[in-house]
């Protein structure tokens, strides 16, 4: 039994069961937010785990296709072709609120009108492996975009569970059982002191008949 | 604000893209990978940081930095050497710090 270092007063005993009262209204809150938090993070990652490893085969299949290009065309040249980029991916980052954990929404602007305008080079010097591994990459970008969105999502709504949950846990296994230990101590120690005073007073009642009486006298 | 997206890892991996509109930050030792992060991370100019899967495993200390951040998300992606299931591995983690064990995964 953990009981609190208090005084067994009166007050004390309301001020506890105040505390309780918030305690235990804390608690079943909390454990809602937890289950409601769960429930969400384990669909999105289940919908991560199947989009990472959508882009995960994706990329693969790009970086197959780079080196069909640089299997063709010299490093020089496929270093060349690159190297001035006409696009440029701009994230606006919007926040959504569950359960109160903000996590990122991002949307993506292309800089030019058209997206598929990612060529950065003219077509006359080199291969067509090359405007093959570009297309394919272009391809991943929005799903790269969204795997990185979720995964953010998922590490912070984690870390947010985590605590939570070690929040419900204290709750639950400490500062219940010590609010109700202590209540309960308090309450038996007011007791006792009604008791030994009724005695008290009992004793003094008898004490104070037998002087105005003379009962022992009288035996 | 808009930001940017950007990629670290070995310039064989990342090159290419470059030309779809993500900065590349060419990385071949593992000891600038640490410093390079952090300045591309507090430069507060890119939302999403991709990062090669082996690049992505030595920079640990550096990524938990930015871990309770919204921006910038830094993610794990397979380079030219092939996948090491970095991501995946890292997927099950968040699900064992928040339901206390994989139960996702462990099939």
């Amino acid at each position: 039994m953990a009981v609190m270092n208090v005084n067994p007063t009166r007050m004390q005993l309301s001020k506890l069961k105040k505390q309780l009262t918030t305690a235990v209204r804390g608690h079943k809150m909390l454990k809602d937010k937890r289950d409601e938090l769960m429930r969400q993070f384990l669909d999105l990652v289940r919908e991560t785990k199947e989009l990472r490893e959508k882009v995960e085969s994706e990329i693969e299949n790009c970086n197959a296709h780079f080196v069909n290009a640089s299997a063709v065309m010299s490093k020089q040249s496929l270093d060349a072709s690159l190297i001035s980029p006409k696009q440029q991916v701009n994230i606006e980052t919007n926040t959504r609120n569950v359960m109160s954990v903000d996590i990122p929404e991002f949307v993506s602007k292309p800089r030019t009108s058209d997206s598929s305008d990612v060529f950065p080079y003219g077509f006359a010097f080199t291969s067509f492996e090359l405007d093959d591994a570009i297309v394919s990459l272009n391809n991943v970008l929005p799903d790269l975009i969204r795997l990185a969105q979720y995964e953010k999502s998922c590490e912070l709504m984690s870390a947010e569970i985590e605590k939570t949950r070690r929040r419900v846990n204290s709750l639950e296994h400490v500062m219940i059982p010590r609010y109700q230990d202590t209540i309960k101590y308090i309450a038996m120690k007011l007791e006792e002191n009604d008791r030994s005073s009724r005695t008290r007073l009992m004793k003094v009642k008898d004490m104070l008949l037998d002087k105005a009486h003379n009962y022992s006298g009288k035996q | 604000m808009d930001k940017n997206v950007s990629i670290i890892g070995d310039s064989e991996s990342i090159k290419g893209f470059s030309a779809i509109g993500i900065d590349i930050y060419p990385c071949e030792a593992e000891d600038d990978a640490a410093h390079l992060l952090r300045n591309i991370a507090d430069s507060e100019k890119y939302a999403i940081i991709f990062i090669t899967e082996e690049v992505y495993n030595s920079v640990e200390k550096e990524r938990s930095r930015y871990a309770d951040r919204i921006t910038p998300a830094i993610i794990p992606v397979p380079g030219v050497k092939g996948n090491s299931q970095t991501g995946k591995k890292r997927l099950s983690l968040f699900v064992e710090k928040a339901v206390g064990s994989d139960i996702i995964f462990n099939d």
